[in-house]
């Protein structure tokens, strides 16, 4: 096992962290500013994922092109979701959202199955096929392009909470929603605004992830719980700690499964949030409580 | 008449009447009602199991395939290996799982993970040991663990090897045994506490109440019930995957029942197992009818979302009300 063998899964993992990052990313949003855990994440993205698959099919949109419109439909899912029926259960006990949120997930996963079936899907770009050298790197280009595209957008979302009325406004509703009812933030509009940014995420990152890995309909659960364990490592509500976390998960993933098997790279993920959840629950880049 | 039995309380009777029909149930059923009513009672049985750790004591565990997996693979391994009977693996299993408990708990605890985080700390070590099991070769990997199936000319309780109605009397007894149990739990001193832990952790540190202490023995006590059930899975289907066994799906549907009939409930885990089977045979039939696959979980999810909707509190709260037991039967 040479040092260029060990260089280029790393790097191979770095890129797929950041798109890890990205999906993360809406469910940090989501949490950070409604405290709702969206257990319905994962099947969020698997809706993204067909949905690129099929625009690329039908109508030979290519997913990096794809993806403002897949993302903006999602925006529009998230968006009802929260306006209709989510903001019902914002005071409830968490078992209560999470049962609600798992319904949703069960009745979207049974609907991917019966609208594309069990079996896995992928498509194949020219891109697919090409690869970039850098010194001793090589590195894929679907890859490069899919980590360049999450990295943009996540920077696109930081730009619009940092200096937009309404990305302020929303960061206003998650440090204060009383205050911010107080000075007269229509709260439930921001909050709807804020699970749709959260769904919109998901979107983006399952058109790049579509570049990467195949889709079936029973991946969703699988993403869910990674979308977790890389918010936790972060740390919930830090945008940074997202990309932070996809990138470490993305890493722990490459290299347990080129050093020692594909099936325990999971394992070495849920060994990473349970150290972390114990030592630091409030995540890499997360604030004390 | 606290944990005793009283005649005149009407949950008793309801309950001694429910025995009763029951018991006699086999004699009346085919063979497809009564795995149907094995289901039930086994989902029942898990239910309570779950209810005692986060219905009474308010801890949310989503990670209870651990203890189910745990309980399934200690019998099911030392009755294939050294031909051990199946409830003394039972104890193994829960010795494991307590410790596994123990383990979680302490640290969770003691570190104040709490809520969402603990909810997904108990995921996180389901999952880490699915894929543990998922490699290890003395129970098989992935590749699973079956149990011998022979010996069927007779019914064996101490082996349980036998026909399915001895499995339902099994299993029947162990809801029997875990709703009485749960019960007296309740109405002691400890249920009490465990109570006031769950409705306001800070106040019942303050009034003096061993709230680390406490949610431990809840957990502990959880997780061995839990693992029993686990054994009865074993047993009861003779094959064992890692991939089912541990999986969170498991852990999900585990706790589904009781959140549907009414979390910290002694009733609700029994009456959500029935309806969500109903509610599952029920669109499986209906499904066949329709001729479309896919639609009975589509709508098993948007049920559970008009139960979540109308009744946020579970079905039994309502129905007991209803009945007019309110302040009978908890």
């Amino acid at each position: 096992m040479d040092a260029s063998f060990f260089m280029n899964v790393t790097s191979a993992g770095l890129l797929t962290g950041l798109v890890y990052g990205l999906m993360a990313l809406g469910l940090s949003v989501i949490f950070g500013v409604m405290r709702v855990v969206n257990f319905a994440h994962g099947d969020m993205m698997v809706v993204a994922m067909y949905a690129a698959f099929l625009m690329f099919t039908k109508l030979g949109v290519e997913p990096v092109m794809a993806l403002p419109v897949v993302a903006g439909g999602l925006f529009v899912l998230g968006y009802l979701l929260q306006r209709f029926l989510i903001n019902r259960f914002l005071g409830v006990t968490e078992h209560i959202q999470f049962l609600l949120l798992l319904s949703i997930a069960i009745i979207i996963t049974n609907a991917m199955l019966m609208v594309f079936g069990p079996d896995a899907r992928n498509i194949q770009l020219e891109a697919s096929f090409e690869s970039y050298s850098v010194g001793p790197l090589i590195l894929d280009k679907v890859r490069v392009i899919a980590a360049f595209t999450a990295g943009g957008v996540a920077a696109l979302l930081w730009a619009f909470f940092r200096y937009t009325t309404t990305g302020t406004a929303i960061r206003a509703c998650a440090d204060n929603p009383i205050g911010a009812r107080v000075v007269g933030l229509n709260v439930e509009q921001l909050y709807a605004i804020t699970f749709g940014i959260g769904t919109a995420c998901v979107g983006a990152a399952g058109c790049l992830l579509l570049l990467l890995v195949d889709v079936h309909p029973h991946l969703s659960s699988d993403y869910t719980l990674l979308g977790f364990i890389i918010v936790i490592l972060g740390g919930l509500g830090s945008l940074g700690g997202a990309l932070l976390g996809g990138i470490l998960v993305g890493l722990s993933e490459a290299l347990s499964g080129a050093l020692i098997a594909p099936s325990l790279k999971s394992m070495f993920s849920f060994g990473l949030l349970i150290l972390v959840l114990l030592l630091r629950p409030q995540g890499i880049l997360g604030k004390k409580p | 008449m606290i944990g005793s039995l009283n005649f005149s309380d009407q949950s008793t009777r309801l309950l001694l009447g429910l025995l009763i029909l029951l018991m006699l149930a086999p004699l009346m059923a085919g063979d497809y009602m009564l795995s149907i009513m094995i289901t039930v009672l086994l989902q029942a049985y898990l239910g309570m199991s779950w209810n005692v750790m986060m219905g009474f004591a308010g801890q949310f565990s989503l990670g209870h395939a651990l203890y189910v997996g745990l309980g399934a693979y200690a019998s099911g391994a030392l009755f294939v290996h050294f031909g051990t009977p199946p409830w003394l693996g039972a104890v193994a299993g829960m010795g494991v799982s307590v410790a596994f408990a123990s383990m979680i708990g302490a640290l969770g605890f003691r570190f104040k993970v709490m809520g969402v985080y603990f909810a997904l700390l108990t995921i996180a070590f389901a999952e880490f040991t699915r894929v543990l099991f998922d490699h290890w070769g003395w129970v098989g990997a992935s590749s699973g663990l079956f149990l011998p199936v022979s010996n069927r000319s007779h019914d064996d309780i101490w082996l349980l090897r036998g026909s399915a109605s001895m499995f339902y009397y099994v299993i029947l007894a162990m809801v029997a045994g875990g709703f009485l149990f749960s019960r007296a739990l309740l109405r002691r001193r400890i249920g009490f506490y465990w109570q006031a832990i769950r409705e306001n952790e800070d106040a019942a540190d303050a009034l003096g109440i061993d709230v680390f202490r406490l949610k431990m023995i809840a957990v502990i006590i959880s997780a061995a019930m839990t693992s029993l059930g686990g054994m009865f899975i074993a047993f009861f289907n003779n094959n064992l995957y890692p991939e089912s066994i541990f999986s969170m799906h498991r852990s999900i549907e585990l706790i589904l029942g009781t959140i549907i009939g009414g979390i910290g409930t002694l009733f609700g885990p029994i009456l959500g197992a029935v309806v969500l089977t109903a509610l599952g045979e029920g669109l499986t039939i209906l499904g066949e009818k329709i001729g479309i696959d896919g639609i009975k979980q589509i709508a098993y999810g948007a049920c559970m979302m008009a139960i979540l909707i109308l009744k946020p509190g579970g079905l039994w709260p309502w129905l007991r009300h209803r009945l007019g037991l309110d302040g009978g039967a908890k």
